[in-house]
């Protein structure tokens, strides 16, 4: 990385070392002198969050698993010993447990930020799909470490979603066995759950090293998504940035630390504080709140499937189809632009293909996917298809300060999500399953029809010629405005 | 651009925020009264002496049926008892120790080491006398959704049942209780445990005490942590009011 020119270092001792190994002149490269735009408003500040809480959950789980118990009978035990008999042990546990919510949070508004200024646009593909490689993992590590503590909650959350992977043809019962180490959830589960929990925050390291690598190789992207054009666009990242990044985090801090020492049970349910009974099913199972969007996709989907439902499934994401299918065969298939006639006419197949359900002979007759199998689909595919966001979106304008029809449609996003959020943790009755299955199907058609449309038609408002420029401009307006206020 | 964004995040917000509220209205469960807790707040910290009722409550009481399991006679000193008043508290119990050097269990008085004694043997003997497991209550103030105002309310939410319910033999009726039929019989009277010093021996009272109780032996890190969350946090803010100041002063030949 830092194989080129060579700082020189006053100390004796610095430079000594950086001859030998430039780890100094790679840090000043990095993170001292490196260009960065001037623009940045706070959203830019959470991936250094995202980071610092990263370390904050390996450092306080390392501690946590000095003194957990991972078998089946000492579990809930020792996590209860840990905060009564160990010194400031309360203080790792909230610490870890809110870190988790926090983490998520940071990244939420992290994945955010990126999608509002269209960061993962040419020239930074690579760095998005690795970002989403990162969520996925946080994902994993997030789930299985809601099963540690081997309460209620959390062993009847990895029953429901271990049982989950049931629903693939052929494979899915042999991929629960190898999950469970056996038949049921139980002492292997928590077993291979515990050195997963402590694997895969490593492995996220890893990939947030490679994703901040290719961050350093195509330079910030910035809130009017220009890129930088010379000197007068960017500040070295020491001090300008490291101070602001600090700042920032203090705020976030004081919002973790607010709720870990006042609150820490306010994200949590109360069955977490009951041990684990494979024979007593709680009322109510819910996963933690970060997951409850894609937990209220995964029951939207609650009807089997035809081959007329999936026909019109078919004809509604027709284009995204043959746009992905070239990606593979070199551009072979036939190009279709995205039109509204795509999805009027497969809604309306669709529609046919339920309410003729089981009447026509093979055509509506055979379930060809089961409803449990179409949750599991919604909802892994609606992490999945934020891989495919950079080529959904091919607007040449990226950050949605020009892109007014976007940033409607993208806040729309945004709601939705929300509101699935909620749905998630209601029962799955009344308004709510017909909200869940609005919102999931708003969710799929802004990535796959809506982006690719925008992508072609809309037209976007005018872009500043430099970074400099808009700053200068903005700041006038405030001048204005200052000045008006003033009289 | 800028007022448009937080325009839409302000529409955002606030169906963030109605949603639940009328999914809150639409819930037909009755919940608990509210109580006022001196252990709730940035600054809350238990009643020593409300405390020291709710444990005479839960010995004379509600130790008859329910476990304690991960309380130790040694955490008592957070009630308020010294030494030696620990060490009479848990001599009054018989522990099963051993096996001694003969291999043979045997009994003894209980010392400030040993955790609460347990009304019966196991899970399976409790649930046989009782009818229903009576569960252990060392988390349960944290394993209920307000803890502390729901035992307060359990204990005095015996009524009639509803009109034309049909309460099976050994079960009660109780407006508190999920289901509200419940295998537990209204476990106070009033009068039934004596306070020093004049506190109502009332059955409203007895439950306000042992909920406080039992909130202690669920989270007895609370005053430690609450202490300590505030000298955290005002470190944190004027760490936080510093780099602004920082922040502001780097940042000045830019803007």
């Amino acid at each position: 990385m830092a194989s080129g020119k060579r700082e020189e270092f006053k100390n004796p001792v610095i430079g000594w070392i950086d001859e030998r190994l430039p780890v100094f002149t790679m840090m000043k490269a990095e993170y001292g002198v490196f260009p960065t735009p001037k623009n940045f408003n706070y959203f830019w500040n959470f991936g250094a969050i995202a980071m610092v809480m990263l370390i904050t959950m390996i450092v306080t789980g390392i501690v946590l698993a000095m003194h957990y118990t991972p078998h089946a009978d000492m579990a809930f035990d020792s996590v209860e010993r840990l905060t009564r008999d160990v010194n400031w042990g309360w203080l790792l546990r909230y610490l870890h447990m809110n870190g988790a919510s926090m983490f998520f949070i940071a990244v939420y508004i992290h994945i955010f930020r990126g999608m509002y200024y269209g960061s993962y646009k040419k020239p930074r593909e690579l760095l998005w799909i690795l970002g989403v490689v990162i969520f996925l993992l946080m994902m994993a590590t997030a789930f299985m470490g809601y099963t540690l503590p081997w309460s209620q909650m959390g062993g009847w959350a990895a029953t429901v979603i271990t049982n989950l992977f049931s629903a693939i043809p052929f494979v899915g019962d042999s991929i629960v066995s190898l999950l469970w180490g056996g038949f049921a959830v139980d002492n292997p589960t928590l077993n291979r759950f515990f050195s997963l929990h402590y694997l895969l925050p490593f492995v996220i390291v890893g990939v947030v090293f490679l994703h901040v690598w290719a961050l350093h190789v195509t330079g910030s992207n910035n809130p009017t998504g220009v890129d930088p054009k010379g000197k007068q666009d960017t500040l070295p990242f020491h001090p300008y940035y490291t101070s602001k990044d600090t700042f920032g985090l203090l705020i976030f801090l004081l919002i973790y630390v607010a709720i870990t020492f006042f609150a820490p049970n306010m994200l949590s349910h109360p069955d977490h504080y009951i041990e684990f009974d494979p024979l007593v099913t709680p009322s109510h199972i819910v996963p933690e709140w970060y997951f409850l969007p894609f937990y209220a996709i995964l029951r939207a989907v609650d009807f089997d499937m035809n081959l007329m439902m999936l026909g019109g499934f078919g004809i509604m994401f027709l284009p995204f189809f043959l746009c992905f299918g070239n990606c593979f065969l070199g551009g072979k298939l036939p190009k279709v632009p995205q039109s509204p006639i795509f999805i009027v006419a497969g809604v309306v197949v669709f529609v046919a293909g339920a309410f003729l359900s089981g009447m026509i002979p093979l055509i509506t007759s055979v379930i060809i996917i089961p409803a449990k199998l179409g949750g599991v689909i919604g909802m892994f595919g609606a992490v999945i298809v934020l891989f495919f966001l950079p080529w959904l979106d091919t607007h040449p304008v990226k950050s949605a300060r020009y892109r007014p029809l976007y940033r409607f449609f993208f806040l729309l996003l945004v709601v939705s999500f929300t509101v699935l959020g909620y749905v998630g943790a209601q029962l799955p009755e009344g308004i709510w399953v017909l909200l869940g299955k609005a919102c999931t199907a708003y969710y799929f058609a802004y990535f796959v029809v809506i982006l690719p449309w925008l992508s072609k038609n809309e037209k976007a408002l005018a872009v500043p010629a430099s970074i400099n420029e808009a700053v200068l401009k903005e700041s006038k307006k405030d001048q204005q405005l200052a000045s008006g206020a003033a009289e | 651009m800028r007022i448009s964004f937080l325009n839409t995040l302000f529409v955002v917000a606030s169906l963030v925020l109605v949603v639940p509220s009328l999914a809150v209205a639409a819930g037909d469960v009755e919940h608990a009264p509210e109580h006022e807790w001196s252990f709730e707040g940035v600054f809350g910290t238990y009643d020593r002496a409300a405390l020291q009722r709710g444990f005479k409550v839960y010995r004379e009481v509600c130790a008859a049926c329910h476990s304690m399991n991960r309380v130790y006679f040694r955490n008592l000193s957070a009630l308020g008892y010294d030494d030696s008043q620990i060490k009479a508290i848990a001599a009054e119990y018989m522990v099963t120790d051993g096996p001694n050097d003969e291999g043979d269990m045997f009994e003894r008085p209980g010392k400030p080491s040993d955790h609460f004694v347990a009304p019966f043997a196991n899970k399976q003997a409790a649930t046989y006398a009782n009818g229903a497991y009576p569960p252990d209550f060392s988390l349960i103030a944290k394993a209920r959704h307000n803890g502390p105002d729901y035992i307060a309310g359990l204990v005095s939410g015996y009524v009639d049942p509803e009109h034309g319910t049909e309460v099976p033999e050994g079960k009660y009726w109780n407006k508190y209780f999920p289901g509200h039929v419940i295998s537990m019989a209204p476990p106070l009277m009033d009068g039934q445990v004596s306070y020093p010093g004049g506190t109502a021996e009332t059955v409203a009272q007895y439950g306000l005490d042992v909920a406080q109780f039992l909130m202690w032996a669920s989270e007895p890190k609370l005053e430690a942590r609450k202490r300590t969350g505030i000298k955290v946090f005002l470190f944190l803010l004027v760490f936080a009011g510093i780099m602004y100041a920082v922040k502001k002063k780097i940042w000045a030949d830019v803007h």
